[in-house]
Parts: C-alpha cells; sequence; structure tokens
C-alpha cells in the first residue's frame, strides 16, 4: 500500500499540501478530483519524488520512502506520467521507452511487447517522439511509465486535449496495464470518466482532503460542489 | 600552389587541435547548459600536469597520457560532484560566476606551483619529424593530433547516437525534470561527463603542450579558442563545433602567413563575420 500521511508540500514559501492523508491498495485504481491548482499534481510528485516532502510523510508497504530522488522511487514501482507528455524530442519513439526500460524494473512490459500490442507506436518507432500526433505522443508517454514495469501508476492528466477517439485509444492500454494488476492514480479532467475508471476518489481542494469514497457511490453534486469548492 | 596547399593543411590540423578544446565546452553547454569559464585553465593544468609527470618518471609526453588521463578524468568526476553541481540547473549566471572564480584560484595556484616562466613538453624526435607527400611536407605531430582528434570526436558523436548513456545525455538535455522521471541520475552523470570531458582536456593540453609554450595565464586565450569552435559551429551540436575548429585554425594559419603576428586577430575576424551573418552558428537552429 502507498501511503501519504499528513503531508505537507511547498514549492518556496508557497504551501501547496496541508496535512493530505491518502492510501491506495495494490490493484486498485484511485481518481483524485479538483479543479487547477488544487494540488492534485504535487501530491503525485512528492509520491514518486520530484517534490521533496518529509521522510516519513510518504510510505510504501510501511516503510518511509518520502523525499527519495525520482531514480529511488522508480526502481520501487512507483512512476509517473507527467502533464503534457514531456516526451524527449531529441529521442525517437524507440529511444524514449528505452531509456525507459533500462532504468526501470524487469517484467510483464517490454519495449517489443508495446509495440507488438500497438503496431502504430512500431511503425513510428524511429521517428523523434514529438513528430507523431497527441493522441500517439499521449501512447508512447504512457508506455514510457509501464516499460519501467511499476506497480504504481500516477496518471496526470492523460487525456487532456485530446480527441475521443485517441482518449479511448489511452484509456484501452491503460485498462490492459491494470489486468496485470497495476494500482492507478488517476487526475482527469472528465469527473465522469475519472468515476467511471476508477474504485475510490478524493476530492482535493486547496491542498486538503475535502471528500473521498467508493467512486460507484459518488454523489455527483456533491463532488461538483467539492470540485467548485462552493 | 604549393604554399596555399601547406598552409591549408597546417590550418586545418591546427584547427582540430582547437576543435579538441571546444568539445569539452560544447557537452558541458549542450547536456548541462553550463558554460564553464575555467575550461582554458584546466587545460593550461593538464599542460602542467603532463610535464610534472614528465619529469617525475623521465617520460615521452604522449606515454604520460597513461596517468595524466585517468587523473584529469578523477578531478573532473569530483569538481563537478563537490562543486559544479551546486549551481546546474540555476540558470546560466551562477556557474559563469562559479567557474570564473575557479578560473582565477587555478592561474594562482599554477603561477604559485610553476613560476611565471613558460614551459613547453619536449617529445624529441617526433615533434620534429615528417614527410612529404607529392610536395606538400606534413608534419608527424600536427597529423597525430589531428587523427586523435577525429576519432574523439568520432567516438563521442557514436556514443550520443548510439548508447544509453546518448541517450541519457539527450534526455537530461532536453527535460532533466522528465529525465528524472524515467531514473536518469542527472547529478551522479554529470560528474561521468565532467570527468569525460577533462579526459579530452588532458589529450588536448598535452597535444597543445608539444605545439606551443605555455604559463600559468595562457587559460584565457585557450578558452576564447574553445569557444569560438564551439560557437562557430553551432550551440550543441558536436560536429559542428569539429567544423568550427577547423575555420578558427585556417582563418589564424592564413591570416599568420598575411602578416606575421596577427594571426589569432584573422581567428577572431572570421568569428566575428560569421556571426553577423549566422548569429545561431554555421549549424545551430535559429533560436525558436
Amino acid at each position: 500500500m502507498l501511503r501519504t500521511d499528513r503531508l505537507d508540500a511547498h514549492y518556496g514559501l508557497f504551501q501547496a499540501l496541508f496535512g493530505l492523508s491518502f492510501h491506495i491498495e495494490p490493484g486498485e485504481t484511485v481518481a483524485l478530483i479538483g479543479s487547477n491548482g488544487a494540488g492534485k499534481s504535487t501530491l503525485m510528485k512528492a509520491l514518486v519524488g520530484a517534490v521533496a516532502v518529509r521522510h516519513d510523510g510518504v510510505t510504501l508497504d510501511g516503510t518511509a520512502v518520502g523525499g527519495e530522488p525520482e531514480r529511488r522511487q522508480l526502481s520501487r514501482g512507483i512512476a509517473l506520467v507527467p502533464e503534457g507528455r514531456r516526451l524527449f524530442p531529441s529521442l525517437t519513439v524507440r529511444e524514449n521507452l528505452q531509456l525507459a526500460a533500462r532504468n526501470g524494473r524487469a517484467g510483464a512490459w517490454t519495449v517489443q511487447r508495446l509495440f507488438d500490442e500497438f503496431p502504430v507506436m512500431a511503425k513510428f518507432q524511429n521517428r523523434p517522439a514529438t513528430a507523431l500526433s497527441g493522441g500517439q505522443q499521449q501512447l508512447v508517454a504512457l508506455s514510457r511509465a509501464l516499460v519501467t514495469n511499476p506497480s504504481y501508476l500516477l496518471c496526470d492528466e492523460i487525456s487532456l486535449g485530446l480527441s475521443p477517439k485517441s482518449v479511448n485509444e489511452v484509456y484501452e492500454l491503460l485498462g490492459r496495464a491494470r489486468k496485470g494488476g497495476l494500482a492507478v492514480v488517476l487526475v482527469e479532467q472528465n469527473v465522469k470518466r475519472a468515476l467511471s475508471e476508477s474504485n475510490r476518489y478524493y476530492c482535493i481542494q486547496k491542498g486538503r482532503v475535502v471528500l473521498e469514497g467508493p467512486s460507484d457511490r459518488a454523489d455527483h453534486a456533491l463532488v461538483a460542489k467539492a470540485y467548485f469548492g462552493m | 600552389m604549393t604554399i596555399a596547399l601547406e598552409t591549408l593543411l597546417g590550418g586545418l590540423m591546427l584547427g582540430a587541435l582547437y576543435a579538441l578544446f571546444g568539445l569539452g565546452l560544447s557537452l558541458s553547454l549542450g547536456v548541462m547548459k553550463m558554460i564553464n569559464i575555467a575550461h582554458g585553465d584546466l587545460i593550461v593544468l593538464g599542460a602542467y600536469l603532463c610535464s610534472t609527470v614528465m619529469q617525475a618518471l623521465g617520460v615521452n609526453p604522449l606515454v604520460s597520457l597513461l596517468a595524466v588521463v585517468p587523473a584529469m578524468f578523477v578531478l573532473g568526476y569530483l569538481l563537478q560532484r563537490l562543486l559544479l553541481n551546486r549551481v546546474v540547473g540555476r540558470g546560466p549566471l551562477s556557474p559563469l560566476l562559479l567557474t570564473f572564480g575557479l578560473s582565477i584560484v587555478l592561474q594562482n595556484v599554477l603561477q604559485e606551483t610553476f613560476t611565471a616562466d613558460t614551459r613547453s613538453l619536449q617529445a624529441g624526435d617526433i615533434a620534429l619529424q615528417g614527410f612529404n607527400l607529392g610536395g606538400v611536407s606534413i608534419g608527424l605531430l600536427p597529423l597525430i593530433s589531428t587523427i586523435a582528434s577525429v576519432l574523439v570526436f568520432g567516438l563521442t558523436s557514436w556514443t550520443i547516437e548510439r548508447t544509453h548513456w546518448g541517450r541519457q545525455a539527450r534526455a537530461v538535455s532536453d527535460d532533466p525534470a522528465t529525465a528524472r522521471l524515467v531514473g536518469v541520475d542527472d547529478r551522479g552523470f554529470f560528474a561521468l561527463i565532467t570527468g569525460f570531458i577533462l579526459s579530452v582536456i588532458a589529450l588536448a593540453a598535452v597535444l597543445y603542450g608539444i605545439r606551443t609554450p605555455f604559463s600559468p595565464t595562457a587559460g584565457p586565450e585557450r578558452l576564447l579558442q574553445s569557444f569560438e569552435a564551439v560557437v562557430l559551429g553551432g550551440l550543441g551540436n558536436i560536429w559542428g563545433t569539429f567544423i568550427g575548429g577547423l575555420i578558427v585554425g585556417v582563418a589564424q594559419v592564413f591570416g599568420a602567413k598575411l602578416t606575421s603576428g596577427l594571426g589569432p586577430f584573422f581567428g577572431h575576424l572570421v568569428f566575428l563575420l560569421v556571426l553577423l551573418f549566422r548569429p545561431q552558428g554555421l549549424f545551430g537552429k535559429a533560436q525558436r
């Protein structure tokens, strides 16, 4: 289980998270819902080590792992698909995946398997990653995290700006990964989709959890209220 | 005609050495977005290290490389780990200030240790040998240094294009924060790169010291030559740096033929002219 315990996070003098407690079980999908600037991305960055936090603020199966560098968290099986895809333009599609595969864990996902399952990536494997369409780039970004064979995958706005068809493709890939027992933290603008894809949800507002519960019993009116901070 | 050809070859071979000076600067700028003002002084330090090893062991300068290259690698690794990593990624100004300070310290330490007298590295027979190719005479030593330079550039370029290290370098150069997300240890990697840079500097320093007498204050001129090679070729372009070095070398040697003593001036002049018409350098991409 990956857990944060009364976690605070700061960017310089600005405090982004206030005593936020969150957890996710292996194999579970948890949605984070909240407006821009609520602290969803900060929480994810804190989990992967990209934002400095208290050491015992983040625990993995009871071991304190907070504030350790990204590569350590990656080797423990915590990976992030960053908002805006952030593929490396100087690397080809294949190289983007190879780099991550080499630094990640060994497991079911390999560069070859991803190419086999998504022929479109195999077709464009030698092109610069950013020469692809938005939907294809998002597939590569998701694959780049999957190929490190994480146990916990954090997805920050993986459908933002994509066509409905591309969104479905991205969620299809995510679905296949979840079948293998992957736990997913989902940040998604489309609240309906976020709730339908997840087991549980947290509504986050100004760095605090204001509402949480099982997604299938979520009251949309309450979630909307929490989202807009009314 | 023969004289023109000889001059051209001489310029190209000098330029290959300048290119080798510039390679390290090109790498640190390309990967770490950092300009090392002490680059030239590190070249001079390499030459003095070689001189010291030669005196202590009584060996040829080229043999001394066996000791000087590993020593400079370790120095570069530690320099990056202990000092330069503190300022990498904090914008252009902090590394400039820090390495400017380092440059002053290095010059003074060199002066204190080795006095202000000029030295040169005596390579013996090899420095005087040459051969005749259809009426054009070519020195053996410039030829060796040119071949060494081409090999180092080829190896570096291959590493960047084809290996895991190269992919890491390009990823960090594109986006350091995301590179860390895919498990790249950017700080440790920078230390290895600076180690490599100082190893190349060691090689360049020995080839330079055999060719030209040097003193503790010779660093800034070497920095300028390195810088011109890098900027002429276009930032972040390895082979661009090589071509840039060749152009500065050729301009300098032809200039010296026209008016002896004004060689370096012609090198700088060509640099200025190229920049007037192509501010991004010959092979650089225009700023987006």
